[in-house]
């Protein structure tokens, strides 16, 4: 049996992107930006408050910190708890040391069951941003609209003045930014697809994409990979330092990276942690800040 | 029926907790814990694990651990005596039987032993609460009988656990379990019974991890270790931090990777003043003596307490 006739029909198949989410516009077609601030590039720090249960349902797909081993793995459980009662700290005190504001992802499990955390990050005056409700509750094409909704509403109440929304393993369904939008996000952190907030229509009204660089994840790089600290703070560098040589010809732009509490939290990582953190608050031209100051920043630009 | 939480022990945050002091004012205790293992030619299927990752005989697998116990061993008790650090032995107790010159040799030097299981091919996953004590029982009596000593400490087997674990060694008065990795500092847990210590093990430099699931190079552990180390002994400043180096023979004692480990040791043995060269065992009893209620009362004021107890919530 072949495959059916209209495989080989392509619906979308016209000038821009086969969806309506947002237009198509090349980066050597547009003009470049200024910010009002004079910087020339701006770089937010994600860092991922999660809490990832014994009992995974791996659905649709397993979380890629989840657990590894038969139940009861203590080993997966424990190791990423550190993340949220030690290494966490760490990051917030070298966070301190430097001055710098970072955008605290945090799943509505972890603001339930570990109040004095949520505290700490509130009071050090950092941008919290709503995570879903945990590691193990993944946005997906096969939840009803009544499913998704009620995750999201679940989510908002832990975090009622939210403005910034990051999915569980960055993951959506075709209705997950409708349906945030309409819940009050009007910034995402899932799509990466430029290097400057990017305005994405819903049926709301518009949600910001701040570009959260997946090639420059700290899990990705350091455990996936396996990558040394020294390499993985070099590229964080490189990509400060690209974006602030590119000014001249793109204008401003942006990024976001991720500092994750179980994997850049660890005492072994923390020399990279404060390279990487001084090395940004002291780059000419570069201004670190929250997503929702990034976005609101882009949104005062004059071409 | 399978539970989200563990609820083994409270939410604790790091920053602000109330001073720890190791034995003659040290910041930071340190402990060695080389892992002396029995993997067996032939072991029996487990419903949830298979022993080797290929179908027995695994020859490879197996003559590189059986290396670690006749070559690998004993290289790394010459190092360790070389810069007089003593190891607590995560130990496989049937390897009593199959090598006791190797525990002679470690009672010797007055090192520690604890339980790893009877084999590091037969796992927890499946036991009824009655095989449960019974590895729990062998591995005490088998000890006792080999060297007078009493185990207080336990890393279950391949790190294969089932919810009793914690209460059964509690019960049998262990004093400190390895199998969790949540803190750098050591931690009441909640068991039914007992007074049992979360002992940090230090997972994230088990050479297992750095050498094999890391792929990371003898100098890249080298360094791992160094930097791992710097931080913990500043920390140790405010309150006294535990690390724990995590070895396996078999892996550590590799001809290309013995004299770039020592380079950490050195570095180590380098901050003596400042640090407390110990074993488990002697961890866990300084901190119940002396931080165990503390940590408690501080764990209720500015942590989170749940109640209950290890897979049963209040």
């Amino acid at each position: 049996m072949p495959l059916p006739d209209d495989y080989l029909t392509y619906p979308h198949r016209s000038h821009g992107m086969d969806q309506d989410l947002y237009d198509w516009d090349p980066a050597d077609r547009r003009a470049p930006v200024q910010l009002a601030s004079g910087v020339k590039a701006m770089a937010t720090i994600v860092i991922p408050l999660e809490f990832f249960p014994l009992n995974p349902p791996g659905e649709p797909f397993k979380h890629p910190g989840a657990m590894k081993t038969p139940y009861p793995d203590l080993r997966h459980f424990t190791t990423r708890d550190y993340g949220n009662r030690v290494g966490v700290y760490r990051l917030l005190r070298a966070l301190e040391t430097v001055s710098l504001k970072a955008t605290f992802a945090v799943n509505a499990e972890i603001a339930r069951r570990y109040p004095p955390l949520i505290e700490a990050v509130r009071t050090a005056g950092h941008e919290i941003a709503a995570y879903g409700v945990s590691t193990a509750h993944i946005h997906h094409a096969g939840l009803s609209g009544a499913e998704e909704l009620a995750l999201i509403e679940n989510t908002r109440k832990a975090f009622p003045n939210a403005r910034t929304w990051m999915s569980p393993a960055r993951n959506q369904s075709f209705k997950t930014l409708d349906l945030i939008r309409q819940s009050g996000f009007d910034i995402c952190l899932d799509w990466e697809m430029d290097q400057r907030p990017l305005a994405m229509g819903t049926k709301a009204g518009e949600i910001h994409a701040l570009p959260l660089m997946n090639e420059l994840g700290d899990f990705k790089l350091l455990l996936d990979r396996s990558q040394s600290e020294d390499e993985w703070a070099d590229q964080i560098l490189e990509a400060a330092r690209f974006h602030i040589d590119e000014h001249e010809q793109r204008g401003a732009q942006c990024f976001a990276f991720t500092l994750t509490p179980y994997a850049a939290g660890q005492p072994f990582r923390m020399h990279a942690v404060r390279r990487i953190l001084d090395g940004l608050a002291n780059m000419d031209g570069l201004a670190v800040a929250t997503a929702a100051e990034t976005v609101d920043a882009f949104s005062e630009t004059k071409t | 029926m399978t539970r989200p939480d563990p609820n083994l022990y409270d939410y604790w945050p790091y920053q602000g907790r109330p001073k720890i002091e190791w034995p003659g004012g040290k910041r930071l205790a340190f402990w060695i814990a080389p892992n002396i293992e029995y993997y067996e030619f032939d072991p029996p299927p487990n419903p949830q694990r298979q022993p080797w990752p290929r179908p027995n005989p695994d020859i490879i697998g197996y003559s590189q651990r059986d290396w670690g116990n006749r070559i690998g061993h004993w290289r790394l008790m010459d190092l360790l005596d070389k810069y007089g650090m003593r190891g607590s032995i995560s130990l496989s107790i049937g390897l009593i039987d199959h090598h006791p010159e190797i525990i002679e040799a470690c009672k010797a030097r007055n090192w520690e032993f604890f339980s790893h299981g009877i084999y590091n091919t037969r796992y927890s996953y499946g036991m009824d609460e009655a095989q449960e004590r019974a590895v729990i029982e062998d591995s005490i009596k088998s000890v006792q009988d080999a060297t007078g000593d009493r185990i207080r400490g336990y890393l279950a087997p391949a790190l294969t656990h089932t919810e009793r674990t914690l209460d059964l060694i509690a019960e049998y008065d262990f004093w400190y379990s390895c199998d969790l990795f949540q803190d750098d500092q050591p931690q009441p847990l909640k068991t039914r019974t007992g007074k049992l210590v979360s002992m940090p093990y230090s997972l994230e430099v088990n050479d297992v991890i750095t050498y094999s699931v890391q792929g990371w190079s003898p100098q890249r552990y080298t360094d791992i270790l160094i930097r791992h180390f710097d931080q913990l002994l500043e920390e140790g400043e405010e309150s006294g931090t535990v690390m724990c180096i995590p070895l396996h023979a078999y892996l550590v004692s590799q001809p290309h990777r013995l004299r770039v480990f020592e380079d950490a040791l050195k570095h180590i043995a380098a901050h003596r003043d400042d640090i407390w060269i110990t074993t488990g065992a002697e961890i866990a009893e300084h901190f119940r003596e002396h931080y165990w209620d503390q940590s408690l009362a501080d764990i209720k004021v500015r942590g989170v307490t749940t109640g209950g107890t290890g897979f049963a919530p209040a």
